[in-house]
């Protein structure tokens, strides 16, 4: 089913292909050892009047069938420690420098955004605040402050593969470039209470001109 | 010292038998201090515990496969019932039943009797540690029926959400389950001394270090595992519990404190744990296919010392829970390494595993089937895993069905299948008969075929963005279709279809205990202590006299000297 | 109701008795949680500098006192398990004795340094520091309560000769609960 959710922001593809990279590699090793355990099984069944092989497992060339698996397992670590560090680092290490700034603010039980609006600055008087529907444009490089006014919660944006808990008293900092229009879900990841479940919200990825005239009309009827 | 316990000696030990046939019903079982009844007590808590788990777990899965159902037996799911469902669910399958059946259960029926010894060096810490737990398990229940009903966040308990009655509407609930957490852990740490003392010094004479049975070094690794890495956590839960009654700000960010803190000490502890739980199944199942294969174990000091590696590695791994959780970004590639690095000594275990069937005579038996399908299964939650260590990945993979998926393929084979296994190879000794093996192979296909179906819909479901711990997904267009729906409609109908077949299984105890053959001392000619006296082993497990001695390891099956394809370990020559 | 202690007991494959065995392990155990507290509370303590004027009003006399209280209650302990190693049993239940009397001495001045404290305003909740100071002094105490439990019932047997190798376990296990107690008076009192 991950073939089916739309990648939506720069680094989607890099976490697929990450995904996908793992899979291959654990993919065979799985059905190699399931493959030798169900033939082993098979090979070595019961049969009457044929005693088991005492075998001490002492003998080089017997322990190799161990160690040389045990050493490419190892190397096979080492490929996917590399290849997962450096999705890890583009994703949460470093910070592109943002076209925009928002806010997304967590609370039992609703997700409340704060965007600069038309001065493309937070904090100022025509900030556009929204609670359940972030707004976005696409090809544009965000950074969201994340926070949260009670317990954890997580914002989570499954098209964009982005994930954050948001922690109390504090501002956590991330960035997202989002590259298909549309509406997604945005959940929360991280049980908050009862209403966890319903802590559900939108994000609108709009082009430029849709994201323009978003802003006028959310200024022009917005109390802040 | 050695005179004080020389004297010790002369004055005290006499034959067991004397004290024990004018015991009323309430000393001999309820108040016994015998290792074998003990084990009895925690089996049967455990298992009764099983059912309130897997029922628990009915109940959410019908209301994730059909929203708004008055589930039968139940009634309708409000949001905060599910929270404490899918709470108390996780609590009690790995507190209330994996490790007293696992660890308690089988540590205690099985060490004394493996190391030929007659009990426990101390058999009334060894009553008081049930006791605890039985408590425990008592406080844990009432929790459920308190005012708020049972606590809602989730089995980690992340504050402020746990440590705030206002935030988590369940205050009572919340003390509670947390102290019933806390006597668990008293009662382990007290049944670990027992564990652990009485293997170092009570082995028979002649039993060396590496001729001691698999499962018995892996009850103890675990103890001295779970005894290192539980203190942080408790000292963390008595300031969650000051939080919680007596409004501290421990883990309030308005007043000084850190939430994050409480998911370091927690997972701390948590990491090690699954090893607590994991390195006795691996035991367990290592001891049957020995004898199922008719073979020695491939490399038992290999076993050993990867078992001791995971242990240690165990405690160095544990933020890879914490990835996202507003760690400093630096420490998530430590984390990383660390996590995929303990995956190569679990492999290297599982190589030897699977390298001990090669030139076997393999008898395909019902504890034979439970062990081979633990290593077929575990695999799989194995090679999950790593896709949740690379950091990278784990972005995507946080918080979904996937992890979910991941550790019920590990934890399934651990405490389901590693009991089974367990109690399908030891009834004969505890009960002296055999259990009905046509009955055996029904429930093991009966549960191990809808086990796949309930959990690789899981996978396809997290892989598609689907969160934990949420009740019903209605608010998720994304996830709300008609596809996803049938995925969730498929893995309730299997887990329905594998609870039903619990029945068997509890049929065939019953039928198997009252009526089954006699078993005798050794029906599957094996070579471990246990099997050299009777079935059940009367108290005091032998003749005083007639203690075993140890002449040789505990896995020599298919030796070129012997006729018979086993050697028992107290045979001499 | 008397139970005949096992054969089990008796053994010893690694030379080390039984009892002591097990007490270190207890030990190994509390050291984890006593551990994973204080390294809790020192991590928390360098991160919130603001604490040390919190930490100004803990009253290091008394602590010192206090600190004194249990070395000599150790030393009586040692003493005592001198005498149970001469087969002395009267002589070490005496000092047992004095060493419980050393206990409830330590509780009977903390009792009244947390009077003053709290009258004072300094209560569990006034501040983290004071949170932490009573979690971890308290959970200490509560040890030091069971141990004196635990060394009573020793003391007893003790004085009729009986089960003397019992005063060098509960005498190791104290001095464990003095250890401590070095640990926690320089982290709760001396530095502010």
């Amino acid at each position: 089913m991950l073939e089916s959710l739309p990648q939506a922001s720069t680094y989607a593809a890099d976490i697929d292909n990450l995904i996908l990279f793992i899979g291959i590699i654990v993919g065979v090793w799985f059905f190699l050892a399931e493959g030798i355990f169900f033939w082993l099984i098979w090979k070595f069944r019961a049969k009457p009047g044929e005693k088991s092989q005492y075998l001490v497992g002492k003998e080089k060339h017997v322990k190799q069938w161990i160690t040389i698996p045990h050493a490419l397992v190892l190397v096979c670590d080492v490929f996917i420690v590399v290849a997962a560090v450096r999705v890890w680092y583009d994703v949460k290490q470093q910070l592109p420098e943002p076209d925009s700034t928002i806010r997304v603010i967590g609370q039992q039980w609703a997700w409340t955004f704060q965007h600069p609006g038309a001065d493309n600055e937070l904090d100022t008087g025509d900030d556009i605040f929204t609670v359940g529907d972030l707004h976005v444009e696409t090809e544009k490089t965000y950074h969201f402050q994340l926070q949260s006014r009670d317990v954890l919660h997580s914002f989570s944006v499954p098209v964009f593969r982005l994930k954050q808990d948001a922690i109390p008293g504090r501002s956590i900092t991330g960035w997202f470039t989002p590259t298909q229009t549309g509406e997604f879900d945005v959940q929360c990841a991280e049980i908050c209470g009862i209403g966890h479940g319903v802590m559900a919200a939108r994000i609108h990825i709009e082009d430029a001109n849709t994201h323009a005239a978003w802003i006028s009309s959310a200024s022009a009827a917005t109390t802040p | 010292m050695a005179d004080t316990v020389a004297d010790v000696h002369q004055h005290e030990t006499h034959g067991h038998d004397d004290h024990h046939h004018d015991q009323g019903w309430v000393s001999k079982y309820l108040l016994s201090t015998d290792h074998k009844i003990i084990g009895m007590q925690y089996m049967f808590t455990g298992m009764f515990m099983a059912v309130i788990g897997g029922y628990m777990a009915y109940v959410f899965r019908m209301q994730l496969a059909f929203p708004g159902i008055s589930v039968p037996g139940f009634g309708q799911v409000s949001p905060g019932e599910y929270n404490a469902l899918i709470t108390n669910h996780g609590s009690i399958m790995i507190f209330w039943v994996a490790m007293p059946v696992l660890i308690a259960a089988f540590g205690n029926f099985l060490i004394p009797l493996m190391i030929g010894a007659d009990d426990m060096v101390f058999p009334r810490i060894n009553r008081l540690s049930f006791q605890v737990f039985f408590l425990s398990s008592v406080v844990l229940l009432l929790s459920l029926f308190v005012e708020g009903g049972g606590f809602g966040g989730a089995w980690t308990s992340y504050p402020p959400l746990s440590a705030n009655g206002d935030y988590n509407q369940t205050a009572l609930g919340a003390t509670l389950w947390l102290t019933a957490v806390g006597l668990e852990f008293v009662a382990f740490l007290l049944g670990g001394i027992n564990f652990i003392t009485t293997l170092m010094n009570s082995r028979a004479p002649g039993m060396r270090a590496y001729d001691i049975p698999l499962v018995c070094w892996m009850i103890v690794i675990a103890s001295i595992l779970f005894m290192l890495s539980v203190g942080p956590l408790l000292a963390g839960a008595v300031m969650l519990l000051f939080d919680q009654t007596l409004n501290t700000g421990f883990y309030d960010p308005a007043r000084g404190g850190d939430p994050i803190l409480w998911q370091h000490l927690f997972w701390f502890f948590g990491h090690p744990e699954v090893y607590v739980v994991l390195l006795p199944a691996i035991g367990i199942t290592v001891d049957v296919m020995a004898t199922f294969a008719r073979k020695k174990i491939f490399g038992y000091k290999m076993v050993l010392y990867t078992a001791v590696a995971t242990g240690v590695l165990s405690f160095f791994v544990w933020a890879h829970h914490q990835f996202i959780a507003g760690i400093d970004p630096r420490m998530a590639n430590v984390f990383t390494i660390t996590t995929l690095l303990i995956s190569v000594p679990i492999a290297e275990m599982l190589f030897v595993m699977i390298a001990t069937l090669y030139g076997g005579s393999i008898q395909l038996t019902t504890p034979m089937l439970w062990a081979l399908s633990f290593m077929a299964e575990f695999l799989i939650g194995g090679v999950t895993g790593i896709f949740l260590g690379a950091s990278g990945a784990d972005i995507y993979f946080h918080d979904t069905y996937f992890v979910l998926a991941h550790f019920h393929y590990t934890f399934f084979p651990i405490a389901i299948i590693g009991t089974f296994c367990a109690f399908t190879y030891w009834f004969p000794k505890m009960f002296g008969r055999m259990m009905n093996d046509t009955l055996g192979k029904i429930h093991f296909w009966g549960t191990i075929i809808p086990f796949n179906f309930i959990f690789i819909p899981l996978f396809v479901l997290g892989m598609g963005g689907q969160h934990r711990r949420i009740y019903n997904f209605q608010h998720f267009p994304e996830i709300a279709g008609p596809e996803y729906f049938q995925l969730r409609q498929l893995a309730t109908i299997s887990l329905l279809i594998m609870l039903a077949f619990q029945l068997v299984f509890f049929y065939n105890v019953i039928v198997s205990w009252m009526r089954g053959e006699k078993a005798g001392k050794n029906p599957w000619k094996a070579n471990t202590l246990e099997w050299s006296t009777e079935s059940p082993p009367p108290h005091g497990n032998w003749p005083v006299d007639e203690l075993p001695t140890v002449y040789r390891g505990p896995y020599e099956y298919g030796h070129p000297d012997r006729e018979e394809d086993y050697w028992p370990q107290h045979l001499p020559g | 109701m008397a139970h005949a202690r096992p054969i089990a007991t008796t053994r010893s494959a690694t030379g080390i008795p039984t009892p002591r065995l097990a007490v270190w392990w207890i030990l190994a155990s509390e050291v984890v949680i006593f551990g994973g507290l204080l390294g809790v509370y020192l991590m928390h303590r360098i991160g919130h500098p603001e604490w040390a004027e919190a930490a100004s009003h803990t009253q290091t006399w008394i602590g010192a006192i206090n600190t004194f209280v249990l070395l000599t209650s150790s030393f009586t302990c040692v003493l005592a398990h001198q005498a149970a190693e001469k087969g002395n049993g009267k002589e070490a239940a005496k000092l047992l004795g004095f060493t419980i009397l050393g206990a409830l001495m330590f509780l009977m001045i903390k009792s009244y340094e947390w009077t003053t404290e709290i009258l004072a305003g300094y209560t569990i909740t006034s501040n983290t520091f004071w949170s932490f100071y009573y979690t971890a002094a308290g959970l200490h105490a509560l040890h030091v309560i069971a141990g004196a439990i635990i060394m009573g019932f020793v003391a007893v047997d003790a004085f009729r000769g009986r089960e003397l190798h019992r005063v060098e376990i509960i005498g190791i296990y104290w001095h464990f609960v003095d250890v401590v107690w070095i640990f926690l008076f320089p982290l709760l009192y001396i530095a502010k």
